[in-house]
């Protein structure tokens, strides 16, 4: 026994590593065979020296990058994932019978794998569509301006819907200066709290919209959308527009993996006092598991019909048994 | 009654509150919700002000002071009414400081908790949660047992039950039976199977009813069956004969907030007779219901007072009806009322010690929606705190995604995981029953366990 700690050279501990490394990559790069644990990691007593013995700014050569081309994960959600399930068949119908995660499986107690990064990959994609923005060439696409409510910040628009739902003096000037005034319809587009619901459906539904009320012989007044917008906007809105009708398409609160749902509220002369009951709503339109954008724009179309018939929306509606 | 006068002065600041109710508010912890009301503490400073304040108020002031007044608020009437005058004796001269001290104390037991509760109103019991910590709110929970018997027994210490919540969006019997055999794989649904319906019809609660009784029924499960439409249409449902297992509400801690919840007392009451006659369950606890901070805000019921004291009042109402089983629905309300992990943890433990410091068998939907500021990681952290709280019961959905209600929960891994974690198990009728069918060894999952297809074998 020595004394003495035994020392290293840099270059020495430079080419253990990237031979710990070399082995480690060829290991890793080799997909462990199904129903089978991955095989353990060498235990490397070099491998953990180097590691101790490395200072943090040594840079190391690494091995060769193995080559990892992924299909899309999303795309093959039902796979079961019980290596030996009671009922094979039984439990692919199981499966088949319900939208929610089951049959998943598990590591002890845990998901797999897969189910875990899967379920974090929908929780991401919804932030991203939470905290998103609508990009302004869409926007301009459809000939739209756009406008604020008295939200100033995002924190503040999940803090405050209350602000979520007035028009700032200057918005109301602005509307007031460019729009026509008292049409049949008035559309309205707003973030709501998905930009991606207006930015994956907007100009799959709109020109279905515009081309129905056209055809139905409504006036349609100027366009515009609205940041930081919550639905009982249409009220504020409505006492500059004066429309019979107004048309609201706002992005709903994401689900887990769909986050890119709209939805069309709309109500016969909406103004302040009006509440969700004086409402209609079409929900869930997306190409991703719900109504189709351009179905929906014709159903929206059918019923405003029906409300400028009846000069009611909402309960009103229903209760003169108007309601598709 | 002569002016009060609430002041403080800390740090060379001279702090002045109006009233106890906005003394009690400006004490509570950061709520945003308490921020959209307008009601919280301008300042951290003004919010510690309020809490020294607040530790010198007598339990009797609290009493006298009710968020709504006895004679506007049947709520107010039900937690006053039930007070034992006797515990309430002893306890009446006790500051509120003094109570916190007294709970925690390693001389206080359960028993001696218990008996002074009868003593308290929800008021109270907000003010002392307000003075404590996150670890005493966990500790002082702990100590608290509040045991229900209903097809099986909750609470008891060591134990860790679980809702099975086998949602589905358009209610299909097939699609949520199967959601329940992959649950039961799990050793979810000792607490109850309980599906919130997205249609309230008497029909199709009904058919709910009967499918989960029947695979109850066959498969020997010693649990109970409930479905969570409105109080008024399980009732006709009981009384056209479906067999239901537990009654469920949504409760609301003002009678302002029950009426936008299409309840009253009455109603209650009603329900809670008819549950002892009707139920096809054992009993002598028949009621299940949920709660969470911030529901009156959102239906203006909340006559000035923070979430907190209408969300402890919430469970002075439920405690009239010997509940099974109560949960506090925490996340699910949004950002503009619990904005991120740390409210929502927070209001999570708040919740769960105001459940049992009231004598009710408490769990809580750890979850969070998808605009508030949190992920999965954050609702495991609550899990694990409430679990080593003593809470007694979680939710158990598929990988936590309620694709039904939109939100994320807890899921049917979560209970197992934090069982063997916190060497806890399942409720001991439910366990024995897993034993038997061989899903559960010495409190771990077998080989056999987490395969949805194993139920299709009877």
């Amino acid at each position: 026994m020595t004394s003495e700690p035994r020392t290293t050279s840099d270059d020495q501990l430079r080419s253990i590593v990237a031979d710990v490394l070399a082995e480690l990559g060829s290991q890793r790069g080799s997909a462990p065979s199904a129903g089978m644990p991955p095989a353990p990691l060498p235990a490397s007593s070099a491998l953990s020296a180097a590691i101790a013995a490395t200072p943090a700014s040594t840079t190391v050569s690494s091995g060769p990058t193995p080559h990892i081309e992924l299909g899309d994960p999303t795309l093959n959600r039902r796979a079961p994932g019980i290596p030996n399930p009671a009922n094979p068949a039984g439990l692919t119908n199981l499966i088949a019978s319900t939208g929610a995660r089951i049959g998943v499986g598990r590591a002890g107690p845990r998901p797999l794998t897969r189910s875990l990064l899967l379920f974090q990959a929908d929780h991401a994609v919804t932030q991203d569509a939470i905290f998103g923005d609508v990009p302004q060439a869409l926007l301009e696409r459809f000939g739209m301006f756009a406008v604020q409510t008295q939200v100033t910040t995002h924190d503040e628009f999940l803090l405050r819907p209350d602000l979520g739902r007035r028009l700032t003096d200057e918005a109301k000037a602005t509307i007031g200066s460019r729009c026509t005034k008292n049409p049949n319809v008035q559309i309205v587009v707003g973030d709501g709290l998905s930009a991606a619901a207006v930015t994956n459906n907007l100009d799959k539904i709109y020109p279905v919209l515009v081309d129905g009320f056209r055809s139905a012989g409504l006036s349609l007044g100027d366009p515009f959308f609205i940041r930081y917008c919550r639905v009982g906007i249409i009220n504020d809105l409505n006492t500059v527009i004066g429309a019979d009708v107004v048309v609201l398409l706002i992005g709903e609160r994401p689900g887990l993996g769909v986050a890119d749902a709209l939805s069309v509220y709309s109500g016969w002369q909406p103004g302040p006092g009006k509440t969700d009951a004086d409402r209609d709503v079409v929900c869930m339109i997306t190409e991703n598991g719900g109504t189709n954008p351009m179905e929906a724009g014709a159903f929206v179309v059918e019923h405003i019909r029906k409300v400028i018939a009846a000069k009611a929306s909402g309960v009103a509606l229903r209760t003169q048994g108007g309601d598709s | 009654m002569t002016d009060s006068l609430l002041t403080a002065t800390l740090f060379g600041h001279r702090y002045e509150f109006r009233d106890i109710k906005d003394l009690l508010a400006k004490a509570n912890e950061e709520k945003s919700g308490d921020r959209l009301a307008g009601i919280a503490a301008q300042s951290a400073a003004e919010r510690m002000a309020a809490k020294h304040v607040l530790a010198e108020v007598t339990l009797a002031t609290l009493r006298a002071n009710p968020a709504v007044p006895y004679e506007q608020d049947e709520v107010t009437r039900v937690i006053d009414d039930a007070v034992n005058e006797a515990a309430y004796g002893q306890i009446k001269g006790w500051a509120v400081g003094d109570l916190r001290e007294w709970i925690l104390a390693d001389t206080t037991t359960n028993e001696m908790i218990r008996h002074a509760a009868g003593g308290m109103t929800a008021e109270m019991i907000a003010a002392v949660t307000k003075l404590m910590s996150n670890l005493d709110l966990m500790l002082a929970a702990k100590k608290i047992r509040n045991v229900t018997h209903c097809n099986n027994t909750m609470g008891l210490p060591g134990t860790l039950g679980s809702r099975l919540q086998p949602n589905h969006q358009t209610d299909s019997v097939e699609g949520i039976r199967a959601a329940i055999y992959d649950g039961l794989s799990f050793g979810s649904g000792d607490a109850v199977i309980g599906i919130n319906p997205s249609d309230d019809s008497i029909g199709s609660v009904s058919r709910l009813l009967e499918m989960t009784h029947e695979v109850i029924t066959r498969w020997e499960i010693p649990t109970q069956n409930c479905v969570l439409a409105h109080v008024s249409t399980q009732m006709e449902a009981m009384r056209r004969g479906a067999p239901l297992g537990l009654v469920f509400q949504s409760l609301s801690g003002s009678q302002k907030g029950c009426e936008s919840f299409g309840i009253d007392v009455g109603m209650l009451d009603e329900a809670y007779a008819l549950a002892q006659r009707y139920a096809v369950s054992t009993g002598p606890n028949y009621m299940y219901f949920e709660t969470g901070q911030g529901a009156e805000l959102s239906s203006d019921a909340h006559f000035g007072s923070d979430q907190l004291v209408m969300e402890a009042r919430c469970y002075g109402l439920a405690k009239r009806y010997h509940p099974f089983q109560v949960n506090t629905v925490v996340g699910f309300i949004g950002p503009e009322y619990l904005y991120d992990s740390t409210q929502i943890t927070r209001a999570g433990l708040e919740d769960h010690f105001m459940g049992k410091l009231t004598g009710i068998s408490m769990g809580c939907d750890v979850c969070y929606t998808n605009h508030a500021r949190s992920t999965q990681n954050e609702n495991e952290n609550l899990a694990v705190l409430l679990a080593a709280a003593g809470v007694n019961f979680i939710m158990g959905i598929p990988m936590g995604d309620d694709s039904m209600l939109s939100y994320q929960t807890t899921s049917f891994h979560d209970a197992p995981t934090l069982r063997q974690l916190l060497d806890l198990r399942p409720l001991p009728e439910f366990e024995t029953w897993m034993e038997d069918l061989g899903l559960l060894r010495n409190g771990r999952l077998t080989a056999a366990a987490g395969d949805a297809s194993f139920f299709l074998g009877r």
